[in-house]
């Protein structure tokens, strides 16, 4: 399965390290990253694949929560299936 | 890889704009559970309710986490309880064991306790109608409705009588929670039979075992949406606008439909298309019709300004679902939108422009407060009029009064939560009484003969 996760917030050090580490250490393989920086803001768009991973998704979102709270971050997984249903026809 | 402006638009309606899917609503079957002995239909009911939605809220919020939409409620809806006993003692037992299913299940309500009389009562039905105020007041997330007329039948008066004495007794009996019993029963006209939403929710005659209808939701979606467009669009790209809105919000829930269905082992219903407000800032469906021009809702323009949204939501819904179906439309409930609620207290908006604002929308007259000493006779008589406007525009319309006793125009109830806060409104103050006794039926209008 593959999902988005989207982060959004003010730029600092590290983001991309931070995130990805995290990611790879639970086995989820980043296929695609798109990221910018608007007046010091930050946000990066990664296409992820999550069928290695063992845990439930609830468990990788709350561990992305977690990650987004010590570095003053906001941190989603999402199925890419909302935004396929949503944005195509 | 995915259109980043659209990763960034799907998170700003979710985030910003309270986009979110309202219900998930299993509908269940219980013709299965109908036993001689009502104590056990009851003990049947309890069990089939609790297996076959034991997974429905753990699924809800496996699906909210995985795709990232909040799903509110998740709610069951069963076969009209009129129908599963023969006396009173026997209704109040199936009362009792939906009550608890459902608080098993842990969801806060439970559609069903339901009457079809539009056209004639069976001595049962009359068992049935005369338990609904005790059914209402002994029970905490039970929801009841009676279907009243039909296009097909007209309007049957004799029974719209008797639920001003229904409204009346639930009121009475709930009067120390400010009458919520009201709040939890809907008289309606042309009842949709895979409405997933409260309290009108049964599961119909017609419908299969288990069943998962979705009801979507968005008003401040596309109150942003008509935002951005500015004042300068004509009512061609307004409804262009809305369209698209309601055409992206209807895949989301056409998607957790689909999902839920598939990991509750029930068959696919449908979407309600309906744009369903909550008292929250920013979920207004009144703040949309603000948002196109209008100083407050209820000025002259509401009717139009709500027709062109109604109409729009379900073009663009339309598109987007597979099977869509429930009462689709704009609801426009007064206690459960802060728009409607302020232009209630500002004095702009009065029973009479709701009502003829039902007439182009979804539901009714919906989650309105009156003085509770509200005659009998009048209510009967808002339904009536209300049935009117359903009948002859082959349209499902609603009527959910509350008499809230000791209080009158001027003040307000608090109802909490989704119910949201319900200013009372004037009623009209001359009486309708001579009319609603004459008793019988109002005949089937004319466009009824289609065959």
């Amino acid at each position: 399965m593959r999902a988005i996760v989207s982060v959004v917030g003010m730029d600092r050090m590290g983001i991309i390290a931070k995130v990805s580490g995290l990611l790879y250490s639970i086995d989820i393989n980043v296929l695609d990253i798109s990221q910018s920086i608007l007046k010091e803001y930050f946000h990066m768009i990664m296409l992820v694949d999550v069928s290695k991973c063992s845990k439930k998704f609830s468990e990788i979102s709350g561990s992305l929560d977690e990650l987004g709270a010590q570095i003053g971050m906001s941190i989603k997984i999402q199925h890419e299936d909302i935004f396929n249903a949503m944005h195509k026809i | 890889m995915i259109d980043r402006n659209a990763i960034m638009e799907t998170n700003e309606m979710i985030g910003k704009d309270n986009f979110d899917v309202r219900t998930i609503t299993m509908g269940i079957s219980l013709f299965d559970c109908i036993d001689g002995d009502s104590g056990k239909t009851a003990e049947n009911i309890y069990a089939k309710i609790t297996t076959a939605a034991k997974d429905l809220v753990a699924v809800g919020d496996e699906i909210e986490s995985e795709y990232g939409i909040p799903i509110v409620n998740q709610r069951i809806s069963v076969t009209p309880a009129s129908l599963l006993a023969r006396d009173e003692t026997g209704f109040l037992r199936v009362a009792n064991a939906l009550d608890r299913a459902a608080a098993a299940c842990g969801v806060n309500f439970i559609g069903g306790y339901t009457a079809l009389v539009h056209k004639g009562v069976t001595a049962a039905e009359e068992a049935f109608l005369a338990t609904i105020p005790e059914a209402l007041s002994s029970t905490e997330r039970l929801c009841s409705s009676v279907n009243v007329a039909s296009t097909r039948s007209g309007i049957n008066m004799n029974v719209v009588r008797q639920m001003g004495f229904i409204i009346r007794k639930t009121a009475e009996l709930t009067k120390d929670n400010d009458a919520i019993g009201c709040a939890k029963f809907v008289v309606f006209a042309n009842a949709v039979e895979d409405n997933p939403f409260m309290a009108g929710a049964f599961n119909g005659v017609g419908e299969g075992d288990r069943v998962i209808n979705v009801g979507v939701s968005g008003p401040g979606a596309v109150k942003s949406a008509v935002g951005r467009l500015g004042p300068g669009a004509d009512f061609g790209e307004l409804a262009l606008c809305v369209k698209k809105t309601a055409f992206k919000i209807t895949r989301v829930g056409q998607l957790v439909a689909r999902e839920a269905a598939k990991r509750l082992g029930a068959s696919l219903g449908i979407i309600d298309l309906s744009l369903a407000p909550t008292p929250a800032v920013g979920d207004s469906v009144a703040h949309i019709l603000e948002e196109m021009g209008l100083e407050s809702v209820g000025a002259h323009g509401s009717t139009a300004a709500l027709a062109l949204l109604n109409d729009a939501v379900k073009k663009g819904g339309l598109m987007a679902g597979i099977y869509v179906g429930g009462l689709s439309g704009a609801f426009i409930p007064v206690s459960e939108d802060a728009g409607m609620i302020d232009a209630v207290r500002r004095g702009a908006l009065s029973l009479e422009k709701l009502e003829a604002m039902t007439s182009v929308c979804s539901v009714g007259l919906d989650m309105i407060a009156v003085p509770g000493d509200t005659p009998e006779d009048v209510i009967s008589a808002i339904i009536a009029d209300e049935c009117a406007i359903g009948v002859i525009n082959n349209k499902t319309t609603a009527v959910r009064l509350i008499p809230v006793p000791g209080k009158t125009v001027g003040e307000s109830v608090e109802f909490g939560g989704l119910l949201g806060t319900a200013p009372i409104m004037a009623v009209n103050r001359f009486s309708p009484a001579a009319f609603i006794n004459r008793g019988g039926k109002i005949p089937a209008p004319l466009i009824s003969n289609r065959n």
